[in-house]
């Protein structure tokens, strides 16, 4: 607010004149507002993925595959469920972390620091997504797990399986590459005359991809 | 440390040097809104042509060889989806949007201009796209435009292998062009507006268009998915939409699927649309009434949270859509309820367009005109959806013509009627030059007589339960005869509209030519866009330095002042404090 402006009343319409002075909404730069809104937007994407999903799920004829078998891994003669979900989500989970420290090195001005965390982050995600690619080899070729068909059950088991962690890969290796280029950048130098933020709005959206593997986790394989 | 707004800050702006960088590789909103209006004005002249061939067919079976019942449901097809995405929703949020909203907020441009230049350059793709499919075999998608599975996709559909890929990926591509653009849309309303100008000072034109741009942002995702579904089943054969299914004697491989879940995703999209094609209609149409009344918006604030209000409810009533689809009758219950609660925010507006025409300095100039012509229809349209929103009274008027007048006075005339006004009123601002006033009132009388003529024989013919959609009834026993010589009528009222539209068109390629010069501000108007330094505005808008604002948008005849208008830049000093000084409009 600027100073001429008279003071504030208390409450709701506090909040509500305090959003629309003049000017700007919100105290951020123009990129970071944008990729908040845009992130608003893709949760209504991974949200109708997630709804069509659970009505299929209920409207099918067949029984629903049980995830906790499919998705299991036998080591050593023991069949442990769930285990490479586990730790691909670990991982995932483990990235959001080093992507914080490349934000706080960044805004520290640590700017090769921030890039190697970056890089490290990017590294994670590409590892979960080769995971990925290992997970659905292992259902195809194996299980024998159709997009329109399956052995086990429903039909929509498999549709619904490639398509969710699909798209959601799709942008899990979208992120990889944002995060690559702009490490490289970082590393560069590009960035010192306008300061770091751009590390924080690489890393909005890499919690954002993070944030929508835990629904899916939550609601495709422990459901 | 004082914070500096960003729009204050420093920034360059990368001033175009050769033809292609200004007007084809533009990066600047007003010429990317140009390209914008223009791809979508030539979608709607098709989407027009389109909808004569079918005029034709209903008033003279078996006359035109041409139109076959294939050809038919084809054009049905794409006229809707022309129209309502293509035309409507790229005009005023792509056309629109891009050339007010930065001016209206007093910002230089859009905040991220070379995403801006992208969505328009993937708004083409998707229109390329589109027309693809009449070159694909088969043809176009003869779905309708609602593209419902499993009829979409399964053969005995016209288009069910191509033209329906092909559908799907320009809405896809679509999606993606709006989001570009939608995203700056929003980004700019809030962040880049110039000193002054508080949210609650904006013209309703950029309130409209701005939460029109939230709610597509929030409406297309379910669109996209849906689209992504039905690809994947008609592509790689899942079974997200189809159930186990018989088709010419063959069982495919289809089972389990649920076609409803089609159309709730798609009308959660589809509901909303209506509202992004009408809210910027709304908002528009406030300034243009407020404007050429000479007289201020009645109920600024209630105008505002109408707006709102209209657009929150308009994500729980998408099921009304869906009475006749055999879903749950206790959700027609919820969906009649919340669709009557919206009448409540629309009729707010209604009543504030005409307190606002009450004891004004009425101006009949051609944009006014236009404006009055949509409360009209509006209202129209307006009452009949009471009707249909009403569970037991939509059953029996479902698919009929009384649907297809209904949407097409509320959704199809009314915004036409405001993107004309509109087109008039911003013409001088945009071109430089003044319109030719009679032809403009010829255009403006046969648009609206002829379109009632279309429109209102519809409602006649659709409560004695004409079905839409049908090729041909076939001396169906229940259709009076007297149908076909109403069928004949708006037929002819529709070519006449459709002609008369070439009167708009010669209009702008005269003025464009011949018309005089209109001076920076010919309607007397206060909105930020009429006091560039600048007519047409250049490149970076405002010259060195960016306005000031110090009062609302509707300071028409104040009294004690010399003018009756007060431009929004103008300061207080120079005249009789008024009360939009005070306080916090």
């Amino acid at each position: 607010m600027s100073e001429n402006t008279a003071a504030l009343p208390e409450g709701l319409p506090g909040v509500v004149g305090d959003w629309a002075s003049d000017k700007q909404t919100f105290f951020v730069s123009w990129g970071k507002a944008m990729m908040w809104i845009f992130l608003l937007s893709d949760t209504f994407i991974f949200t109708c993925f997630l709804t069509g999903y659970m009505h299929v799920r209920y409207s099918t004829t067949v029984p629903w595959p049980n995830p906790s078998e499919v998705f299991a891994l036998t080591i050593a003669g023991h069949s442990i469920p769930l285990i490479l979900i586990a730790i691909m989500t670990f991982i995932l989970i483990t990235s959001s972390g080093t992507m914080a420290m490349a934000v706080n090195n960044g805004y520290r001005r640590n700017r090769g620091k921030a890039a190697l965390f970056m890089l490290i982050t990017a590294l994670l995600g590409a590892s979960f997504v080769g995971m990925q690619a290992f997970e659905w080899s292992k259902l195809i070729l194996e299980e024998g797990i159709r997009p329109w068909g399956n052995p086990l059950g429903a039909a929509q088991f498999g549709a619904s399986f490639f398509m969710i962690t699909g798209f959601h890969g799709f942008h899990v290796s979208v992120g990889v590459l944002y995060l690559a280029i702009v490490a490289f950048k970082v590393w560069r130098g590009h960035y010192e005359r306008r300061g770091y933020e751009i590390v924080e709005i690489a890393g909005l959206y890499w919690h954002f991809v993070d944030l929508v593997w835990v629904f899916i986790f939550a609601f495709f394989y422990l459901w | 440390m004082a914070y500096v707004a960003i729009a204050d800050q420093e920034h360059e702006l990368h001033d175009p040097h050769s033809f292609v960088t200004k007007y084809i590789w533009s990066q600047d909103h007003k010429v990317i809104a140009i390209q914008y209006s223009v791809t979508a004005i030539v979608m709607g002249l098709f989407g027009m042509g389109l909808s004569m061939l079918m005029r034709l067919q209903l008033a003279y079976p078996d006359t035109f060889s041409f139109i076959t019942p294939n050809a038919y449901y084809q054009h049905v097809t794409m006229h809707g989806m022309i129209m309502v995405i293509y035309l409507l929703t790229a005009l005023f949020l792509g056309g629109f949007g891009n050339y007010l909203i930065p001016l209206m907020c007093g910002a230089r441009d859009m905040v991220f201009p070379f995403m801006n230049m992208l969505s328009y350059w993937m708004y083409l793709l998707s229109v390329f796209l589109l027309m693809t499919s009449y070159f694909v075999p088969g043809g176009p998608t003869g779905a309708g435009w609602t593209l419902y599975p499993p009829q979409s996709i399964l053969p005995g559909t016209p288009g069910f292998d191509w033209g329906i890929i092909m559908m799907l990926a320009s809405l896809a591509v679509f999606i993606i062009a709006f989001t570009m653009g939608g995203l700056n849309y929003i980004t700019t309303v809030l962040q880049a507006r110039c000193r002054g100008m508080t949210l609650m000072r904006m013209p309703l034109s950029v309130w409209g268009i701005f939460v029109a741009t939230i709610v597509g942002l929030l409406a297309f995702p379910a669109l996209f998915v849906s689209a992504v579904m039905v690809g994947l089943d008609r592509l790689v054969g899942t079974s997200f939409f189809m159930p186990a299914i018989l088709s010419a004697g063959q069982n495919l491989d289809y089972q389990g699927g649920s076609p409803l879940l089609f159309q709730h995703l798609f009308w959660f999209f589809g509901h909303p649309e209506v509202y992004i094609v009408a809210l910027p209609v709304f908002g528009i149409v406030s300034d243009l009434l407020s404007c050429h009344a000479r007289k201020n918006i009645f109920g600024y604030r209630m105008m505002v949270w109408a707006i709102v209000a209209i657009a929150a409810l308009s994500f729980v009533v998408w099921a009304h859509h869906m009475f006749v689809s055999g879903m749950n009758p206790y959700f027609g219950f919820f969906f009649a309820t919340t669709t009557l609660i919206i009448a409540i925010p629309t009729a707010i507006k209604v009543y504030n367009w005409v307190l606002t025409l009450w004891r004004g300095n009425i101006r009949y100039t051609v944009p006014m005109l236009f404006a009055i012509g949509f409360i009209f229809t509006f209202t129209n349209g307006g009452l009949t959806g009471l009707f249909l929103g009403n569970v037991t009274v939509d059953l029996p008027l479902s698919d009929t013509y009384f649907v297809v007048a209904h949407f097409h006075m509320v959704m199809g005339v009314s915004p036409v009627l405001v993107l004309f006004g509109a087109v008039y009123h911003w013409f001088p601002k945009i071109t430089g030059k003044m319109f030719n006033e009679n032809l403009a009132r010829w255009h403006f009388w046969l648009t609206l007589l002829g379109t009632y003529a279309v429109y209102l024989p519809m409602h006649y013919i659709g409560i004695l339960g004409v079905p839409r959609r049908y090729y041909a009834t076939l001396g169906a026993s229940f259709i009076p005869d007297s149908v076909q010589t109403v069928n004949v009528n708006i037929t002819i009222a529709a070519l006449t509209v459709a002609a008369a539209q070439s009167l708009f068109f010669i209009n702008v390629i005269w003025s464009l030519m011949k018309g005089k010069p209109a001076g920076s501000n010919p309607w007397n108007a206060t909105t930020l866009e009429w006091q560039t330094p600048d007519t047409p505005p250049k490149h970076g808008n405002w010259g060195p330095k960016l306005p000031e604002v110090y009062r609302w948008a509707y300071d028409y005849s104040v009294p004690g002042h010399s003018q009756d208008f007060i431009p929004q830049n103008e300061p207080p000093s120079s005249h009789s404090a008024t009360a939009s000084e005070h306080g916090r409009h």
